[in-house]
């Protein structure tokens, strides 16, 4: 099932501010993305809006090319698994799970029999076949999360829309739901979209990722492409931690303000600018400035972590990669491999 | 040191500062400070403002001996006072269940414009003084009344009828069902509610299988409450009953008539049953709350 939303732009209840900004995004038929920013980003918003819990809205949204009402929303078949897991407390695990089809008008509901073998069948996909009877409570964070999910497959959806559904969980059980929520995502052959604020999990688990800051799309790109040519410094701090270094462009080389760190040449024009770098892209050049190390330490992680101490300012440097610099030996750092940004200074 | 000595002096003597002399072991699973103090003010003002006033009202009707107590007993206009009362109050704490469940839901969920001056309307019944609002009711529904003179039009009369007894009662117990259901619907996340709308349940399935069950312990208390006002319920309803005997007059208000005829007796009896009453009203109503509310949260623990 196939989203496509042109010029959507939807604003607070009650006033002019936009919640979400002229969005234009195309989610084709399969596709597992992921909808990352930090909070406030629009990322929930935009979420419900597909869900058709937004009503009002300007713009269009199409699913498999149709512009779909609000009422015939139930024949969109579309899962959605909350943030709180909005669980039924006053039922059984099993008649959560089958809720969608119980509610069915009678000419299409499967009969008992069916429902509490389709129930059953879910129950032993997301791996808590012995837990049919007991209520939403007595669960931990992880199974409520998976009857969630059950309870939103269970209608067989095209769609599924996920809100942080990995919100609450221990990072161990992380890992397994994600692994496990992508291959559901290939075998039932969905259309996915995942929210969240942690990006290494949307690394891990999307084939796409939106980046969304202040109600819009900054960029919607492959993990490779975001890492190889973030379109704006946000998004290049979203995904990892990034030094900055200011200077300025004189005769197409970049002069550092900070005296310790080596010129390079660049493209870009004349003028104030700033250059951004991943803290494993800076090399250290011997003897060709004053920084030093002030410390360094390893980490289990099999990193190096580097506090560097030039003459303007002290930086924290973890990297793959072993220097050979003794904690006295003056030496130059090498930004070459950074980026620069046009129109950023 | 010093607590040794308090400890045995507690242990052998009175206790310090209670009023009334409890089970020791009692006093000393509570380690507040000021316990004993505390809950002996809490004991005082118990007894003085609600057991001796109820003691006395039961005891009251059995000095005059029990040939006015059975007098009043056997007196059918006196029991269809009662049927009146318990009639009255459960039509309108009915008609008020829906009605408190719909406010409380609209408040809650979609915050209308002028939410506040809603909820203060609301609360309203609870701040006028009754005689207000029977009076009012009166002039409303009373022959020359705006609401009086349409609904006459319609061949309907309200005051001066059980209805108008009804309508009175329902502006009373109102507030009630709304204040005790707006809480429990706050405290439920509306994503329950989105997630049974695109499961596709009707606004019916939704209200009838997932809100329902959570306010229904809420509902139950509110409705007892309201109906335990209801039924006791005397300057709202008089000025609009037109307490003819028999037919719209309320068990309190010949308790007043009673008194007025200096017969004590016969009052009090008559204000030691609605006590009765309405006291195994309010009991039946929490028992079923208690039974209501294992279903849905104590299950945990089977």
């Amino acid at each position: 099932m196939s989203v496509t939303l042109q010029s959507f732009t939807q604003y607070a209840p009650g006033s002019s501010r936009k919640i979400l900004d002229n969005i234009n995004l195309t989610v084709e038929d399969g596709a597992f993305i992921a909808l990352v920013g930090p909070s406030g980003a629009g990322k929930t918003s935009l979420l419900r809006a597909i869900g058709g819990l937004s009503p009002v809205y300007e713009g269009h949204l199409l699913i498999d090319g149709l512009p779909i009402g609000h009422s015939d929303l139930p024949k969109r078949k579309t899962g959605f698994v909350f943030q709180n897991y909005a669980l039924f407390r006053h039922m059984s695990v099993a008649r959560n799970i089958s809720f969608g089809l119980d509610v069915l008008p009678r000419k299409h509901r499967p009969d008992r029999a069916d429902i509490s073998a389709r129930v059953q069948d879910l129950l032993d996909l997301i791996q808590l076949p012995h837990l049919a009877h007991a209520r939403p409570d007595q669960l931990s964070g992880g199974q409520r999360q998976r009857v969630a999910l059950a309870r939103a497959l269970a209608t067989e959806p095209k769609l599924l829309l996920l809100d942080e559904p990995f919100g609450a969980l221990d990072p161990i059980v992380r890992r397994t739901i994600r692994r496990w929520l992508r291959e559901l995502h290939d075998k039932l052959g969905l259309t996915t979209i995942l929210v969240t604020h942690d990006h290494e999990e949307a690394l891990d688990i999307a084939d796409r990722l939106v980046v969304m800051q202040d109600g819009r799309i900054v960029q919607d790109a492959d993990a490779n492409t975001l890492n190889a040519y973030p379109q704006t410094p946000f998004v290049m701090q979203f995904l990892g931690e990034t030094l900055e270094f200011a200077g300025e462009i004189q005769n197409k080389h970049f002069i550092p303000e900070d005296t310790d760190v080596l010129p390079f040449p660049v493209t870009e024009n004349n003028g104030k600018t700033t250059v951004f770098i991943r803290p494993s892209e800076v090399r250290f050049v011997a003897h060709k400035g004053a920084a030093h190390i002030l410390s360094q330490t390893r980490n289990p992680n099999g990193l190096y972590h580097y506090t560097v101490k030039t003459t303007q300012r002290t930086l924290d440097i973890t990297t793959p990669v072993i220097t050979e610099h003794a904690e006295d030996e003056k030496f130059g750092l090498d930004i070459s491999q950074g980026k620069i940004f046009p129109n950023i200074r | 040191m010093a607590y040794s000595i308090f400890k045995t002096n507690y242990a052998y003597s009175m206790p310090p500062d209670g009023f009334i002399c409890l089970p020791m072991s009692f006093l000393r699973r509570h380690t507040l400070p000021g316990f004993p103090l505390t809950f002996g003010i809490t004991l005082l003002w118990v007894g003085l403002l609600v057991v001796l006033p109820l003691i006395a009202l039961v005891v009251r009707p059995w000095q005059d001996g029990t040939a006015t107590i059975l007098q009043t007993l056997h007196d059918t206009r006196v029991l269809a006072a009662f049927r009146v009362s318990f009639s009255c109050a459960l039509c309108a704490a009915l008609l008020d269940l829906p009605l408190g469940i719909l406010l409380a839901w609209t408040l809650v969920r979609l915050q209308p414009p002028g939410y506040r001056i809603i909820t203060a309307c609301i609360d309203l019944p609870f701040a006028i003084p009754t005689a207000v609002t029977g009076i009012t009711l009166a002039t409303l529904y009373g022959p020359n009344g705006w609401m009086g003179k349409l609904l006459a039009h319609a061949g309907l009369q309200i005051a001066f009828t059980p209805a108008g007894i009804v309508i009175a009662l329902m502006f009373v117990g109102l507030p009630f069902l709304v204040r005790t259901i707006e809480p429990v619907l706050q405290n439920f996340p509306s994503e329950v509610e989105e997630a049974a709308f695109l499961l596709g349940a009707t606004p019916f399935q939704k209200f009838y299988r997932v809100i329902l069950p959570a306010i229904l312990p809420a509902t139950l208390s509110g409705f007892g409450l309201a109906f335990a006002r209801c039924i006791g319920e005397y300057g709202s309803v008089i000025f609009i009953a037109g307490n003819q005997p028999f037919r719209s007059e309320i068990a309190p208000l010949l308790i007043v008539m009673r008194l007025q005829e200096f017969d004590y007796s016969g009052a009090t009896t008559i204000a030691v049953l609605l006590l009765l009453t309405a006291l195994i009203c309010l009991a039946g109503v929490s028992f079923l709350r208690l039974r209501l509310s294992r279903g849905l949260i104590m299950e945990e623990v089977k």
